[in-house]
């Protein structure tokens, strides 16, 4: 099978500027990180704030340049950014985030935003972008009526409808969503993430799902990655990793999930915060707060291994004779 | 006797009405969630009790604090209150501490205006404090500013100022809502032993009814200024009447459950300027007949304790799926 | 907090020189100061002679050179006038402009900062209408109207008040006063929008939830907070009281820094407007300095950023 998408050792590498003469420190916000995705499929991305998982949707898209290591997209290098290649590729893969409100032109009215990729791609003739508006907002769950309204006239979850409409304009093949559902209240969350799962099953489109919200990529993804500080700590189907995690960040990451309707007793409350990337602990990242860390853990950086079918982590402890993870 | 009793609480903001007669008692040591999406009232009904709401809101009915009538108390009684025999904590913890004011000396200033202490006494208190809500090096901390600390750290801040004035009553505004997931974990276990240590009662605002059912014994739903269902929370969540609280739990996914179709309720909260007639969620309600758009259902006791404000309850709910736990088969 | 405070002086050294540079140039290209200083009937030898003697025959750039190196030795120069140095010439000005703009930026602090605060205390209230109102006015009046309003008004109708000169502290009245007014609308205008904005901040809230009585909401942490915005426009203030007020000194022929301004400059005295020209920039530089370092103790945030930036 070839994915859609393929990230081999990707880096992203910040500058920060600690004082006029101090030589500048250098983050990795995304340190060596693998994945791929297929058509069709949905890659769930969990992690703190600080893991990097953001910065990896937007290197994966070639907004962010990488430091290192390169994204294939359909078995092609992701041409550089800013170039003509890249932006006719941009049409193919759309990003969907947060915060719609500042994703939009609150002059514009909605149906003009959703329209102007079609313009600017050259997509489709100027007698019949009308017609393809209609057919979007149709699509995402917009009324008609709906068409000259201003953002702001909105509500917040018809807002993210617009911002996915003027993604889905472009027919791109891959989606990657950052915190889409985050801003947005339960009720409507729902209504959300169900036409995401919709449009999905309707183009095959491949997605990118990058969430804090457990619950909702528990729903959403078929493979989840987990992040710690750059890092994939863990990646397995949506089943393995919720029901059976294994590394012991996943672990304490799924139990915190209160779970409606129960008092949970046996929960695993991690100590400590998760660790500023400018000041990266030794070895495995996550052993200052890993509650069954090892000497060795504190020494060497584990490698993400296959540990079973399908499934992988980035653990010491886990670490037997199984053979490395190929991507 | 109830602790706190509200009576018909209303708060109207510029002529608009958006809390529409609230009853709710809070009886001492125990806790109550108060459940419902933005804009449902349910931060109002505190802030509108203490008097924190700006001088444009107005604020009608009654509020009592062990027969104390606050609603409409002189501000000097109002401030003696706050603190002292209710504290509340909020949302955004790094915004809700003084940027400019060192940590210490806003832990010693609830010090001084509930318990009199002062100087070292106070110093030492405060310190004690940091220590007790997991301020790492609390004496070491005690004079920095609040950007040195992270968003978890402010709230556990914000929580021991809060224990300063010994409450008799904490309010928790969302207080993990804007915190990363492990550390909102440490906030609910905190919050859960500082109850466990302090005995005070608790109300937890918060649109997480995951979090919600963690700290709390009892539950209320909001929905568009009212209280629509109310009960012990096991009650509601294996069987909630009402077709909001029904639809809320039916919304949110679920780790423990498979990967099936989310049933969201459909269409919007509607504004409160320009309210639905007769009951309020009946434009989004799936059982909603021609009767409940045109009368508005009052909250009435059911037989099995709980209140509810519906007129086409939902039935029977059906068997939650079996509870998967997850962590007993984790690597150890 | 040493290496933030030496980047700001040496930001400040290069701001007062290229002011210093902008000076000298447009001050040679913009007239012959023999020409004016010696009248239209004197005599070429006469001129020129001047011209030998001050060494305005040399090329511009040896000019400037010598310029900056006696500036070096901490030589201002003298008047082409008076034959006196430039630089006592400015200072004896000094105190008699700072007996205006210090009384002055009294008032302005006095009267503009417990307005605004008032006002932003009782948002929508007659008082704060009558605030934003009679701020508007003051500092959109241009000084010279409300200097000859003043005039009108308490010297020529009332009589209580002389127009002009300095004579005792009752002629300081009336062009403090006109100073003021401008920095009063100013400062009410800026403390009312801080201390709003302050307010509405989610840390007032949770001090009042905290049981803190109003009056030490307001003094104890909204205050502190709006302070930072104000000090920018009161330092700004203080960086302007030796600049004094060229327009106001001279409708009440007050013999200030600002008069010596306007007469030096009309005389081409090219070392005398230089001289004035370093120490209003350098008060300016200086209060601008102090305002920085001041910050840095008021929000502690920022001592913290601009010391990593």
């Amino acid at each position: 099978m070839t994915a859609l998408l393929e990230a081999a050792d990707l880096v992203r590498v910040y500058e920060v500027q600690r004082g006029l003469l101090a030589k500048p420190a250098f983050v990795r916000a995304v340190d060596g990180v693998s994945l791929a995705v297929s058509a069709g499929e949905t890659l769930g991305i969990v992690g703190e704030s600080g893991s990097g998982k953001s910065t990896l949707g937007r290197v994966l898209l070639g907004i962010d340049p990488a430091a290192g290591g390169q994204v294939l997209f359909s078995g092609k290098p992701m041409p550089a950014r800013g170039t003509p290649e890249w932006r006719k590729l941009r049409a193919q893969m759309q990003l969907v985030f947060q915060d719609p409100l500042a994703a939009l032109d609150r002059r514009l009215p909605i149906a003009e935003q959703i329209g102007e990729p079609l313009i600017i791609h050259g997509l489709v003739a100027k007698a019949d972008v009308k017609d393809r508006v209609s057919e979007l907002m149709a699509a995402v769950g917009l009324r008609r009526d709906q068409a000259e309204r201003y953002p702001h006239e909105l509500s917040g979850g018809q807002r993210q409808r617009v911002v996915i409409a003027r993604a889905l304009a472009t027919e791109p093949k891959l989606l990657v969503c950052d915190e889409p559902v985050s801003a947005l209240d339960v009720s409507i969350q729902a209504q959300v993430v169900n036409l995401l799962r919709d449009l999905q099953d309707r183009h095959g489109l491949a997605m990118v799902f990058i969430s804090h919200d457990l619950k909702v990529v528990r729903n959403i993804a078929d493979r989840v990655a987990v992040m710690y500080l750059g890092r994939i700590v863990e990646e397995a189907s949506s089943e393995d990793i919720f029901v059976k995690p294994l590394h012991p960040y996943t672990q304490a990451l799924v139990s915190s999930v209160p779970v409606p309707g129960r008092r949970l007793k046996s929960r695993i409350i991690l100590q400590g915060e998760p660790p500023n990337p400018a000041k990266r602990p030794s070895g495995c990242a996550f052993h200052p707060r890993c509650p069954m860390a090892q000497p060795p853990c504190r020494t060497s950086i584990p490698a993400l291994r296959t540990l079973e079918s399908k499934r992988a982590a980035a653990c010491l402890l886990l670490d037997r004779s199984e053979v490395p993870l190929v991507t | 006797m109830s602790f706190v009793k509200m009576r018909d609480l209303r708060v109207a903001f510029d002529g608009t009405q958006v809390l529409h007669g609230i009853d709710l008692d809070v009886a001492k040591g125990e806790a109550v969630g108060l459940v419902g999406e933005s804009g449902c009232g349910k931060s109002v009904t505190w802030l509108a009790a203490l008097g924190l709401l700006p001088g444009k809101a107005r604020v009608t009915g009654s509020v009592t604090l062990e027969g104390q009538e606050l609603c409409g108390a002189s501000r000097a009684a109002l401030e003696r209150v706050r603190g002292g025999r209710i504290a509340m904590i909020f949302q955004d913890p790094s915004s809700s501490l003084n940027p400019v004011v060192r940590v210490g000396r806003q832990i010693t200033e609830a010090l001084r205006i509930h318990r009199a202490l002062e100087g070292d006494t106070a110093r030492n208190e405060a310190i004690r404090l940091m220590d007790m809500v997991g301020i790492p090096d609390a004496r070491g901390r005690f004079n920095t500013y609040p950007h040195e600390f992270s968003g978890g750290q402010c709230q556990r801040l914000m929580i021991a100022m809060a224990l300063a004035g010994e409450p008799d009553l904490l309010i928790a505004d969302e207080p993990t809502t804007a915190l990363d997931a492990t550390i909102q974990a440490q906030i609910l276990d905190l919050l859960g032993t500082v109850r466990d240590e302090t005995g005070m009662a608790m109300v937890f605002i918060s649109h997480d009814l995951g979090a919600v059912s963690h700290i709390c014994e009892r539950i209320c739903v909001m929905y568009a200024g009212r209280i629509v269902e109310e009960g012990p929370v096991q009650l509601l969540f294996d069987d909630p009447h009402h077709p909001y609280t029904r639809g809320l739990f039916d919304a949110i996914p679920r780790l423990d459950g498979g990967r099936g179709r989310l049933v969201p309720i459909h269409g919007t909260v509607p504004d409160p300027k320009n309210l639905p007639q007769g009951c309020t969620f009946s434009p989004r309600c799936p059982r909603a007949t021609g009767f409940c758009r045109d009368n508005l259902p009052l909250l009435n006791p059911q037989p099995d304790g709980r209140q509810l404000s519906c007129i086409h309850p939902v039935p029977v709910y059906g068997q939650r799926p079996q509870v998967l736990d997850c962590r007993g088969s984790a690597a150890a | 907090m040493l290496s933030f405070v030496l980047s700001r002086l040496l930001r400040a050294f290069i701001t007062v020189l290229l002011v210093m540079t902008f000076a000298f140039c447009v001050l040679r290209l913009s007239g012959d100061p023999a020409q004016i200083l010696l009248g239209p009937d004197a005599p070429q030898e006469a001129i020129d002679a001047f011209r030998e003697r001050w060494g305005l025959n040399d090329p511009i750039l040896v000019q400037y050179w010598a310029y900056l190196r006696s500036l070096l030795s901490l030589d201002f120069g003298m008047s082409m006038r008076d034959k006196s140095p430039a630089l006592q010439l400015v200072l004896e000005r000094i105190p008699t402009t700072l007996q205006l703009t210090v009384p002055a930026l009294i008032l302005k602090i006095g009267i503009g900062i417990p307005a605004g605060v008032y006002a932003a205390l009782h948002r929508e209230s007659v008082a704060d209408r009558g605030v934003i109102m009679l701020a508007v006015l003051g500092f959109t009046m241009p000084s010279f109207v409300i200097g000859l309003l003043l005039v009108l008004i308490f010297s020529v109708t009332l009589g209580w008040l002389p127009s002009g000169g300095q004579d005792g502290w009752i002629h300081g009245i009336l062009p403090t006063l006109t100073m003021s007014i401008g920095g009063v609308g100013i400062l009410a205008r800026f403390s009312r929008s801080a201390m709003i904005e302050v307010l509405g901040q989610p840390y007032i809230r949770a001090a009042s939830a905290k049981g803190v009585s109003w009056r030490d909401v307001v003094w104890k942490h909204a205050l502190p907070n709006a302070s930072v915005p104000i000090v920018t426009i009161v330092g700004f203030m203080i960086g302007s009281l030796i600049a004094g007020a060229v327009v106001v000194e001279t409708i009440f022929a007050w013999p200030g820094i600002g008069r010596l301004l306007v007469v030096s400059v009309a005389n081409r005295d090219l070392a005398v407007v230089q001289c004035l020209l370093l120490v209003i920039a350098g008060t300016m530089v200086l209060a601008n300095l102090a305002v920085d370092i001041l910050y840095g103790w008021l929000d502690p945030r920022l001592s913290r950023k601009s010391g990593v930036h």
